[in-house]
């Protein structure tokens, strides 16, 4: 077979022939795997809530969404409120950090979860461990969460502070949103006064 | 050429990282450790292979003067539709390629190769040529991202060998890709050039 000559006509219908070639694939591929996509998320995600609420007995709610945060109230089986789970987000080094964060009903931190992150391999990457046995059981409300470069009273990860501070930021932020600003408990007021106080404005 | 001359090609005489110099944003971007490397090299190469033969067998049905859009049309379809199956399919691999798969669009190796060999040969050469030079690429990856991991961390493929307090932290940011890649280059010439 000879190659097709380069007039209007051939380069015309060529095109438009792969692009629509193209296009009926990638709509079928998606058409087969969306779904599937959809259920690994969702499962990474209750797998991660149960990790950072620390326990597996639990009920998650359907997710609310305050700005950029969303939420989930986590209550045991027999329907007891646990706490809640967030989903924050900041700027970090490379990019966009997503942390997933558990509090109890007093605000202290259960577990945390880094979900996404574009952070230097080797230094900032190393958030997901780092912070794990610095920042649970602390509370964003009464611990003064900023690095100790800036006064706080968190070890930031060696030769990443800005990654640091993100993730601290991260954290403040979604409790200071969800948790302080609901009144979840009787002591919600308390805490929102304690944040307002307590907390210096980590935003340099 | 033989598809075994064409296959030796693409790792040593053509590596395209050592002595093409084709690819340089992910080799420089993906190298911080040698398992990250190993992995951009392995998508690439699964990529250059099945663009290498879909353009080599649909070749004659494409005018000159549109090969361009069509085969970018061809490659970023088979990028598109290899990162969904992942996602879907091997979430575990998604974990540890996902962020390099997108990338594979914009290295130029996929399309030079589709320029430059595909275009001219049958399908079977071609399938040789994706596996030759997605070899050395990911051979050359591998090496970069190992000698940055080591001399920055102190580890390899994650196994620590002195520990991180002695590594040099510039070797796993920007400029130690830089330094590394010349002296593997260096080094790569050496050993080829006498031979």
């Amino acid at each position: 077979m000879k190659k097709l000559k380069s007039s209007l006509t051939n380069m015309l219908v060529v095109l438009t022939v792969i692009t629509i070639v193209a296009a009926g694939v990638l709509a079928s591929v998606n058409a087969v795997t969306a779904p599937q996509i959809k259920k690994i998320n969702e499962e990474n995600l209750a797998a991660g809530i149960k990790a950072v609420m620390g326990s597996d007995d639990i009920q998650v709610s359907d997710p609310w969404e305050v700005d950029a945060f969303t939420a989930y109230d986590i209550n045991d089986k027999q329907g007891n409120l646990l706490g809640k789970a967030v989903v924050t987000t900041e700027n970090g080094f490379g990019g966009p950090l997503k942390v997933l964060v558990g509090f109890n009903t007093d605000g202290d931190i259960l577990g945390y979860t880094v979900l996404e992150h574009a952070e230097t391999p080797g230094l900032g990457a190393k958030a997901g461990e780092w912070f794990q046995d610095k920042i649970i059981g602390m509370n964003p409300g009464t611990n003064n969460f900023t690095v100790s470069k800036d006064g706080g009273e968190v070890d930031a990860i060696t030769a990443s502070t800005i990654t640091s501070r993100a993730f601290l930021r991260a954290i403040q932020n979604a409790y200071d949103k969800i948790i302080a600003g609901q009144d979840v408990t009787s002591g919600a007021t308390q805490q929102a006064s304690a944040a307002d106080m307590g907390t210096p404005d980590v935003i340099e | 050429m033989n598809n075994f001359k064409v296959l030796v090609n693409g790792i040593i005489k053509e590596n395209p990282t050592f002595v093409l110099l084709l690819g340089m944003c992910p080799t420089l971007g993906t190298t911080s450790s040698a398992i990250n490397g190993m992995s951009m090299g392995l998508a690439t190469m699964c990529v250059l292979i099945l663009s290498n033969l879909i353009i080599a067998s649909i070749k004659k049905l494409i005018p000159d003067a549109v090969r361009i859009p069509s085969y970018i049309v061809v490659i970023a379809s088979l990028v598109t539709v290899l990162q969904m199956v992942i996602k879907a399919y091997a979430p575990d691999i998604d974990k540890s390629l996902g962020l390099f798969i997108p990338l594979i669009v914009v290295n130029c190796i996929i399309l030079g190769r589709a320029e430059s060999f595909a275009a001219k040969n049958g399908p079977i050469a071609s399938i040789f040529d994706g596996i030759g030079i997605g070899l050395g690429f990911t051979i050359a990856l591998t090496c970069l991202g190992a000698v940055r991991e080591l001399l920055g961390t102190g580890a390899i493929f994650g196994f620590t060998l002195w520990g991180e307090n002695y590594g040099m932290l510039m070797f796993v940011l920007a400029p130690g890709a830089f330094l590394a890649l010349g002296y593997l280059i260096v080094l790569f010439n050496k050993i080829t050039k006498k031979a």
